[in-house]
């Protein structure tokens, strides 16, 4: 196997498992910038070029920044060592071993029903972007249609929800 | 002989690699590369800081740096000696392991920024197929060192800075990319080397073919330039340095070596910006004119940059600080919508040019200028009109 290979899955897993153990959230948010980066570095290695760099520009980019924001913005009361005692709405450990097993099943079911390639196969040539961009024009054009609304319909709502409306219309100047 | 001249750097490279057994050869020239880049760009930072001061003297009416070396050219090194003996301060609640990572995150991105830019025919560190994707995707990184910046340094100020740096750096990131994918609509592709051939030939009057003569490619490098100038945080988008208000943003709690290394970090993402603009709009390393293809290829691409630097020098010296709501403002409402009118300029170019009646590239250029004039005047009308200018209403900060 390759050893760049084996050094990017091992920082992707080193940074995976830092990311859910530390303490400090900050940590484990820049912990995820690491795992993302280290799964763009697996992208490459498989010759997927376009998909690797869309990995760092979206998620390093865009994902991270939203997680530290959104972190920075908001107050868990699990953090907040003036609430540390009192009852939590929601039980971490059953919530979170439900979701890991719920993960965990998918991937197992999407692996035990995939077949094992040949050895000998032809290597397959990777796509190129051109091809991609074809692909996604004509035959998943739906689907990117869709993607495009929901993800501006999110956008909207955001605006609206974090909008606060002035009270008085003629106040409203500087804008 | 031209052609040697031409070819002189990627020769060189080839003899010293040459020298060297075979299995060691790919490290020899990446290592090359890597090094060329670092000495050439690095050199060219120095320069820099010394052109800018004395450039923003000269438009200030004093004489700027003149005490170091002839005409003060020694400026640079004497900065830099100061930069090192100054004393690394870290403050003691800073988080000392993110304090310290966060300027090296910001400058190893932009070097790796380098290695898709085509310096000169052949001159290329790593012709990628999806190279100009891959400049994107390291330039995204830095929105992450700036983070780490000012939460790291435990300083308020720092803090408030890294948010509105990162504000700005994702608002300006979006016309950036919306005005270089339509030279990839063009280009029908992502390579920059790529994008350079696809401006090879001369057209009208022995001009050049490059983007920047055609009504969108004309708007694009402007928006480009503009979103390339908020990007790197120069003036007059250097709120995120903002002296006056916020002292200077995310790197407050830096000294010495490591707030050198954010000033290396913005002005080597400033030559690298201004390159991709060149390879994507100015023809990259091609010379506007045929009879002056004589000249090395990278002498040309090094012409343009230095251009580039002396137009940003000129802005610095001449454009007051916007305010943070009028900078949001201006990415948001004019850029975008700017941006997009672009593309869909460009699309329309692309699908006229099957066009062969008589006077159709004038009809080209004149579809062309309407579709980029009308909104643009209706936009300006729409933002300036109305009655906007009164006291400004902070709203998350009440």
């Amino acid at each position: 196997m390759d050893p760049a290979a084996i050094i990017a899955a091992l920082l992707a897993l080193g940074g995976a498992v830092a990311a859910v153990s530390l303490r400090n959230l900050i940590h484990c948010a820049l912990c995820l910038v690491l795992t993302f980066f280290s799964v763009a570095a697996l992208f490459l290695g498989l010759g997927a070029e376009f998909v690797s760099f869309a990995q760092v520009m979206v998620y390093v980019g865009a994902i991270a920044i939203l997680i530290v924001f959104a972190s920075l913005m908001t107050r868990d009361p699990g953090t907040d060592p003036a609430r540390a005692h009192e009852p939590r709405a929601i039980r971490p450990w059953p919530l979170g071993l439900g979701i890991a097993g719920a993960v965990t099943g998918v991937l197992l079911a999407c692996v035990g029903s995939s077949r094992l390639l040949p050895d000998v196969a032809t290597p397959a040539t990777a796509p190129s972007v051109r091809e991609l961009g074809q692909e996604l024009m004509t035959r998943y054009v739906v689907a990117l249609e869709v993607v495009g609304l929901l993800l501006t319909a999110a956008m909207i709502g955001a605006v609206v929800l974090a909008v606060r409306e002035p009270r008085r219309p003629d106040q409203e100047v500087g804008r | 002989m031209a052609q040697t001249l031409d070819q002189l750097l990627v020769l060189a490279q080839q003899r010293l690699v040459a020298l060297w057994p075979a299995p060691w050869q790919p490290w020899v020239a990446a290592f090359l590369g890597a090094a060329a880049i670092v000495a050439t760009f690095g050199g060219l930072f120095a320069l820099t800081t010394w052109l800018e001061r004395k450039g923003l003297a000269r438009i200030q009416n004093r004489l700027g740096p003149n005490r170091v070396g002839p005409y003060g050219l020694l400026q640079p090194i004497a900065d830099g000696l100061k930069m090192l003996t100054k004393e690394d301060i870290v403050p003691r609640a800073a988080d000392q392991w993110i304090h310290f990572l966060a300027p090296i995150l910001k400058v190893v991105p932009v070097l790796l920024a380098y290695s898709v830019i085509p310096f000169g025919r052949h001159l290329v560190a790593l012709d990628l197929e999806a190279g100009l994707l891959f400049f994107f995707a390291v330039g995204s990184a830095t929105e992450i060192a700036v983070f780490m910046a000012g939460w790291g340094s435990r300083n308020k100020y720092s803090l408030l800075g890294a948010m509105r740096a990162i504000a700005q750096l994702i608002s300006y990131e979006v016309p950036l990319v919306l005005s270089a994918v339509s030279v990839v609509l063009l280009a029908g592709t992502l390579s920059l080397p790529a994008i350079v051939d696809s401006q090879a030939g001369h057209g009208w009057a022995g001009l050049a073919n490059w983007h920047v003569f055609t009504p969108w490619g004309l708007a694009g490098f402007v928006l480009f330039m503009i979103a390339a100038t908020a990007k790197t945080s120069r003036s007059p988008f250097d709120l995120p340095e903002g002296e006056s208000e916020i002292i200077a943003g995310h790197m407050v709690e830096y000294s010495g070596f490591k707030y050198a290394l954010f000033y290396l970090g913005e002005y080597l993402s400033l030559f690298a910006i201004s390159g991709v603009g060149i390879t994507l709009f100015l023809g990259g390393w091609r010379a506007p004119v045929a009879w002056l293809d004589w000249v090395p290829s990278y002498l040309w691409f090094g012409i343009k940059l230095l251009g580039c630097i002396a137009v940003f020098i000129w802005l610095r010296g001449t454009m007051p600080r916007l305010r943070a709501d009028q900078l949001m403002n201006f990415a948001w409402k004019f850029m975008l919508p700017m941006s997009l009118v672009t593309l869909v300029a460009a699309a329309v170019w692309h699908a006229t040019a099957t066009w062969t009646f008589a006077g159709a590239g004038l009809w080209r250029w004149v579809l062309g200028a309407a579709l980029l004039l009308l909104p643009y005047r209706a936009l300006s009308r729409g933002l300036t009109q109305r009655g906007r200018f009164g006291p400004r209403r902070y709203r998350f900060a009440d």
